[in-house]
């Protein structure tokens, strides 16, 4: 049994309003086998429901090969997730936001329906020691904003853009975002600050990682503004289940993946929930780390590979809490986004302190699901956190640690809102160890790997062919849009492999 | 499928990936990328409609043979005989 599981539970009461201490544990048992309606053989077996196994199994489907999504949890998605709660609340884990590449890839990849959903946040606020400031984190609306609130050069602000649009993943000079930040607003902390936060909670990268992620994926941001989808995450899963199964990609969740079987060094399939079932290739859209050592297994690769796997860094994990405005009360519009911190100066660390000062408010309005009534009001706080810090807790500690949690972030929304705390009617916190417990990720981790994943993800076909790995890797390839594009391109891979087995067994 | 024709199927997909882009006036001989706007997914969205449409494979690195229309046909001549157009 996990701590998870132990600790949750529905009965603490605080305040007279009902607090719940974590997401609820424990997995029913199986009447029956979750994959006993799968076929015996597949082209493609998916390994994990997360926005990269989706889109790349509709991919695979979409070119005619026969696929079959296996999902260990009950729900699909992955961190694209959501779950209600008494008094009609839907939480949001991760609906905002993304770039604006996202409505192309929907469309190209999934459907137009889909892509018209995809709609832009109104206002980003930053609030902290060393500024505060409104955007719609558009190219010119957020230059704007960083060239007045920090009295820059304007030409000088450009310069730094067009330097990082040139980066180019197959160019990493070693140079780190720390480093390439001083070249370029050389002391200003505040600076730093306003170009990295926002980073850091999308992604969890740190000013020591390689400066070329931090300019592939601020440039994918600093374009037309940040976006969510219109509907709710609940929706946009429903939709994409929906095109699978018109597609006919065979679905079953509550399936436990334990091994990829092996036969003459290539691919044969899967052993699920005790069954076997035959596959040409293999997409895992598991931690790679997890792919890697425990999927596949040290006897089917080399030393040198599952070294390499072990070396690989997570790339951090969240704490959120989620906070739900009693039915029939309002807040009044503050913002979509809030990045705020009472933090005097900003570093890396200090992100993910246990008791940190700074966190991300997303804040749900009715608007977000405009098909319900009585849609309300949510609040999700996330801020960045390390596995190591909740881990080693004591039973104990873990409730106090995650009570002071929801206390702290409560009170720092009182600052934006200050009467919210009397029309919240739910409280719950999330740390590293749920989404541990829930997603099956070492070490909890929600934005996949550092930087040096990605090269064991995307070499991982030359080692064992017919296993492929798409998911949230290297911080480039991570988000949503990161992750369904990476979908995208590990399927354009799996799909040459089979057209190429095809022809040499004619 | 003739050279005139292979040029309309890569246009066609272009058009299709991109429908805000206008297509009309493309320079055979220059670099499709200094002509639109094209990234690297769209060019991988290329390569995957043309195993699509046409069940031509273009291995990854052969990438390079698709930057220019003209390149396109060159590359494209062989692989695309006895295929109807797509439209």
């Amino acid at each position: 049994m996990t701590t998870e599981q132990q600790t949750s539970g529905f009965n603490l009461k605080a305040e007279g309003k009902r607090v719940l201490q974590g997401s609820s544990g424990g997995r029913a048992e199986k009447k029956h086998n979750p994959v006993e309606k799968a076929k015996g053989e597949y082209d493609v077996i998916v390994i994990g429901a997360g926005l990269a196994g989706l889109t790349g199994a509709n991919v695979m489907a979409t070119q005619g090969y026969r696929v079959c999504l296996l999902e260990q949890h009950y729900n699909y998605g992955g961190m694209a997730t959501w779950f209600r709660r008494p008094g009609g609340h839907i939480f949001d884990i991760s609906l905002h936001g993304f770039p604006v590449g996202m409505k192309k890839s929907m469309r190209r990849y999934w459907s137009q329906e889909i892509a018209d959903s995809i709609v832009p946040l109104e206002s980003i606020k930053f609030d902290n020691p060393q500024f505060s400031f409104e955007t719609q984190f558009t190219r010119e609306d957020y230059t704007n904003k960083v060239v007045q609130a920090f009295n820059l050069e304007r030409a000088h602000v450009e310069r730094f853009y067009d330097h990082l649009r040139k980066m180019e993943y197959y160019n990493d000079d070693g140079q780190t975002i720390r480093q390439m930040f001083e070249q370029f607003f050389p002391g200003r902390n505040d600076v730093h600050r306003a170009f990295m936060e926002p980073i850091t909670y999308a992604n969890g990268s740190t000013l020591d990682e390689p400066a070329i992620t931090y300019g592939i994926v601020f440039s994918n941001f600093m374009s037309k503004g940040v976006f969510t989808f219109s509907g709710g995450t609940d929706t946009l899963i429903m939709k994409m289940r929906k095109i699978l199964q018109s597609n006919g990609v065979d679905m079953f969740s509550g399936a436990q993946v334990e091994r990829v079987l092996v036969n003459k060094g290539r691919v044969a399939g899967v052993r699920v929930n005790g069954r076997d079932i035959k596959a040409k290739t293999v997409l895992s859209n598991a931690n790679i780390k997890g792919t890697v050592l425990k999927l596949v297994g040290e006897d089917h690769l080399s030393g040198d590979f599952i070294q390499q796997a072990k070396d690989v860094r997570l790339s951090g994990s969240s704490c959120q809490v989620y906070i739900g405005i009693r039915q029939g009360e309002e807040i009044p519009f503050i913002t979509d986004l809030l990045f705020c911190s009472t933090a005097d100066h900003f570093t890396s660390e200090e992100l993910c302190e246990l008791r940190t000062k700074s966190r991300t408010f997303s804040f749900y309005y009715p608007k977000t699901r405009p098909h319900l009534k009585n849609a309300g009001f949510t609040i999700v706080s996330s801020n960045n956190a390390r596995w190591q810090d909740w881990q080693g807790l004591s039973d104990e500690e873990y409730e106090h640690e995650k009570n002071a949690l929801i206390e702290r972030t409560v009170t720092h929304l009182e600052q934006y809102i200050p009467n919210v705390r009397e029309k919240i009617d739910h409280l719950e916190a999330s740390t590293p160890r749920t989404f541990n417990f829930y997603t099956q990720q070492s070490e909890g981790a929600s934005f996949g790997t550092k930087f040096e994943g990605l090269d064991v993800s995307m070499k991982l076909s030359e080692h064992l062919p017919g296993m492929y790995h798409a998911g949230s890797v290297g911080i480039i390839m991570s988000g949503w849009l990161g992750t369904v594009n990476y979908g995208v391109i590990t399927a354009n891979k799996m799909a040459e492999y089979l057209h190429e087995a095809k022809v040499s067994h004619l | 499928m003739n050279d005139e024709q292979i040029k309309q199927a890569i246009i066609g997909i272009i058009n299709d990936i991109n429908p805000d882009e206008d297509t009309s006036n493309i320079s055979a001989a220059e670099r499709l990328r200094d002509q639109l706007d094209l990234d690297s997914m769209d060019f991988l969205d290329i390569v995957m409609e043309l195993r699509k449409r046409y069940g031509v494979h273009v291995p990854d690195t052969d990438y390079e043979h698709l930057a220019s229309l003209d390149s396109c046909v060159a590359y494209l001549r062989d692989k695309m005989v006895g295929k109807e157009l797509v439209s």
